[in-house]
């Protein structure tokens, strides 16, 4: 298969981020889930809001929309959980979205040089040109993981 | 009847880790009670008080000297960026050289599941937690001991310890 048939009509989620709208191939969303208790603990990493709890297992919630509309998205009514590739293991996050989400097929043109390292490429869909989003480059992760907990075993048994 | 033979996931799963669930300000945090040597009010501490110069490290107010052993008494409100805590209780740490002033301890709790901090958290918290646990559809940070005070903060500290003491100023001097 070229590389250029593996690019074609791939599926892609469609969200709206304030008055943007955005796309995230589909196969890098896990599930569109109803808004859930938000925990908080301190910590010094801005992008994350905190955790929520989904079927036992704990995940970040990362509001994508500071970054790409500016501001804190106001009309969240779904999650989106989306994986994100981290250095250890793919992990899904939780994005808050508006619920204004669509799943098309379309063509993806890769983008070029010059563009932020979040602009995967762009899609056509209704005459509008919509960015596909790289949640690897948009969602922060660990430089160093000094972590106790080894990555790969997302929940352990205690020793 | 004949039984199941027990795998060892099911034996590792079964094991537990006995917590001190405590606060500071509104917030619950978790450390393993093994972690943790003695509880001490704020005030019933023993040993050689002396204040730390506060442009050393900030989170580290008072010194004690117990004996031998120099131990660093990190105000947990600093550590953890919550403020207004009250300080009240110390949890003198085993095998660091570190104690941790908190507000007050809400309860003992086993748990038996200890879950990764998500990879999303990317700074200086990675240091700061072993993991998260789940307590009645709450979750806890559990806080890592050894993630208080860095090499480089105990050099530092060390340092100022060493200096002349004209640099320190005692607090006070008990039994």
């Amino acid at each position: 298969m070229t590389e250029r048939s593996e690019l074609d009509a791939q599926s892609y989620v469609l969200l709206r981020l304030e008055d943007r709208q955005f796309a995230l191939p589909a196969k890098r969303i896990a599930e569109l889930v109803p808004l859930s208790r938000v925990f908080r603990f301190p910590h010094c990493s801005p992008e994350v809001e905190g955790v929520l709890i989904r079927r036992g297992r704990i995940l970040a919630v990362c509001d994508i929309s500071p970054r790409l509309a500016a501001r804190p998205l106001k009309n969240r009514r779904l999650y989106l959980l989306a994986v994100r590739d981290f250095a250890a293991r793919p992990e899904s996050v939780a994005v808050p979205v508006t619920g204004e989400c669509e799943l098309i097929s379309a063509e993806m043109t890769p983008a070029t040089g010059g563009q932020p390292p979040h602009v995967r490429g762009w899609i056509s869909h209704d005459g509008n040109v919509i960015e596909v989003l790289d949640l690897d480059n948009l969602i922060p992760g660990p430089t160093a993981a000094p972590n106790a907990v080894q990555a790969g075993v997302p929940q352990e048994a205690l020793p | 009847m004949k039984l199941k033979p027990q795998t060892t996931a099911t034996r590792r799963a079964r094991r537990s880790e006995q917590m001190i669930l405590f606060r500071i300000a509104h917030q619950l945090f978790a450390i393993s009670a093994n972690a943790v040597q003695e509880v001490r009010s704020a005030d019933g501490m023993t040993g050689r008080i002396a204040e730390v110069p506060r442009a050393e490290l900030r989170k580290v107010r008072h010194v004690v000297q117990r004996g031998e052993r120099t131990v660093y008494v990190i105000d947990g409100g600093i550590q953890f960026g919550i403020p207004a805590a009250q300080s009240a209780l110390v949890f003198v740490l085993r095998d660091l050289r570190a104690a941790l002033l908190v507000d007050a301890i809400d309860r003992m709790a086993s748990f038996t599941a200890l879950h990764a901090l998500p990879e999303a958290f990317c700074h200086e918290e990675r240091g700061w937690y072993r993991g998260l646990v789940i307590l009645d559809s709450n979750v806890i940070p559990v806080v890592d001991p050894r993630g208080l005070l860095s090499r480089g903060d105990l050099d530092l500290l060390d340092a100022n310890e060493h200096a002349p003491a004209a640099n320190r100023r005692e607090v006070r001097a008990s039994a």
